[in-house]
């Protein structure tokens, strides 16, 4: 029990969170860019990904919210022990982890104010799998026009049109990312 | 590289934060986010935001190229590379072509920068409102209210004054049609380029503000209808490669007027030099001639 919260950490933290944050910041810099993200051994069923994601920016300053089956002992232990980020429910999280169905309804989240749009929350949606294809996208960091398997269209178009203010999306599945800021302009279906 | 520091010099804890504010930076374009700046082994002004945003995305096996006014040669450009050379022990070069990260002082290079490289700008005032309105709390409100009347203000007596827009450098841009922005003390003349493949990061130590632009984004620099926006330089080729494409400096050669115009990217320069261009004082190019 006890061995699963202590394993599975950056073996050099430094230079494995250097070239996760590289990772994390080029798909977020590049919305619809999926990339491999390593380096952390999560307990199930977090995902590589997302547990990679959790050691390069969780710490004692970022309230998390575990939704559904993530919520469960061996994953609280293992943020708890790697990161010490303090546990908390959606209405003041700074970061979210869940599948889709578990994360919603977005209403609760944090959004950010007029003046700290900043303060928005950023959700981790786990996902089965990772596509270039489905949901059109255009905004900031797309030359054209990019593509992803989102699990929904309408939440998201209605988050790009709360921009400044709005929530920021990651997608996980097994050691890979791609993310969708609220900048992102979402195909109407 | 010595093991005496953390890798990039700062703490992860730090490193984290920081990462944390780029990401929001580049999901609101052009909106400052606020950081807790670190006390960095330089002073105020010489670069400590850019510095703590480099130290933040570094990757071990990145190549790191550092400018000041476009030059690789100058005191700030060498010490900053040599500072991550020895904290980091990353690769350094003086290739824009070569380098993954290029960290800068008030200059964009000549050379298109690609999709896989990221730009990093030093930020002395990152409020473009901050010497029309001086106080922080009225600032932030104008940017929340998109209210941005000020500014064109400034613009139009500049006109009114001397007939023209005579804000040269720093000229003040708007992001994705929302957030009017500081791109940093470039010359007007780099505005055009800040519509780019590759990723700008800007850091403002002492103001403590981050700010990021993703690649591809939509950047317009303000003017009128009546008086469009001009990217301007000194009407003249240089005088050691011949380009009249480039940012030039001024050197003054003597007392008796002599000058000379030279490119301000000295990569840039060396290149067309090493290609076999040679301008009106210039001599063919020599390896570590000069």
């Amino acid at each position: 029990m006890q061995s699963t919260a202590l394993t599975g950490g950056f073996a050099k933290a430094p230079q494995d969170a250097a070239r996760a944050f590289r990772a994390v910041m080029n798909v977020m810099a590049r919305p619809g860019l999926i990339e491999t993200l390593t380096g952390a051994k999560p307990p199930a069923p977090l995902s590589d990904a997302a547990g990679t994601l959790a050691l390069t920016l969780l710490d004692g300053s970022t309230p998390v919210h575990l939704a559904g089956a993530l919520d469960c002992k061996d994953v609280r232990d293992w943020i708890t022990f790697h990161t010490g980020a303090p546990f908390t429910g959606r209405e003041h999280c700074a970061f979210a982890f869940g599948l889709w169905s578990d994360l919603l309804p977005l209403a609760g989240y944090p959004i950010g104010n007029p003046e700290y749009p900043d303060r928005g929350a950023t959700l981790v949606v786990e996902m089965p799998a990772l596509t270039a294809s489905g949901v059109t996208l255009s905004g900031p960091g797309i030359k054209d026009a990019a593509a992803l398997n989102l699990p929904d269209r309408a939440a998201f178009r209605a988050n790009a049109m709360q921009f400044p203010l709005g929530l920021d999306f990651f997608f996980t599945s097994e050691n890979r990312i791609a993310a969708l800021p609220r900048s992102t302009k979402v195909e109407a279906a | 590289m010595t093991q005496d520091y953390n890798f990039a010099y700062l703490d992860e804890q730090t490193k984290r934060m920081i990462r944390r504010a780029i990401l929001k930076g580049l999901a609101v374009p052009g909106y400052q986010v606020p950081f807790a700046s670190r006390e960095m082994p330089m002073p105020y002004g010489w670069g400590t935001g850019g510095v703590q945003v480099s130290a933040s995305i570094l990757t071990p096996e990145d190549t790191m190229k550092v400018i000041d006014q476009g030059a690789d040669d100058t005191t700030n450009a060498v010490s900053i590379r040599k500072f991550f050379e020895k904290t980091a022990g990353v690769a350094t070069s003086e290739e824009t072509s070569k380098a993954d990260v290029i960290q800068t002082r008030h200059r964009i290079p000549e050379q298109d920068l690609r999709e896989d490289q990221i730009l990093v700008y030093q930020v002395p005032i990152p409020e473009p409102l901050r010497f029309l309105e001086p106080r922080e709390t009225e600032t932030r409100k104008m940017h929340a209210l998109e209210e941005y009347g000020l500014m064109h203000v400034k613009l139009y007596e500049d006109i009114s004054k001397n007939g023209a827009i005579s804000t040269s450098y720093a000229y003040p841009v708007k992001v994705e049609g929302r957030y009017v922005m500081d791109p940093s003390p470039i010359p007007k003349f780099d505005n055009p380029k800040l519509e780019m493949a590759a990723v700008q990061l800007f850091g403002a130590g002492r103001e403590q503000r981050i700010y990021a632009l993703p690649p591809y984004t939509r950047v317009v620099s303000l003017d009128f209808e009546d008086y469009p926006f001009e990217p301007s330089k000194a009407d003249h080729a240089c005088d050691l490669c011949g380009s009249d494409t480039s940012y030039l400096d001024e050197v003054i050669m003597d007392d008796a007027g002599g000058r000379m115009f030279v490119c301000s990217d000295t990569d840039f320069c060396r290149s067309r030099r090493a290609a076999g261009h040679v301008g009106a004082q210039g001599v063919p190019f020599e390896e570590d001639a000069a």
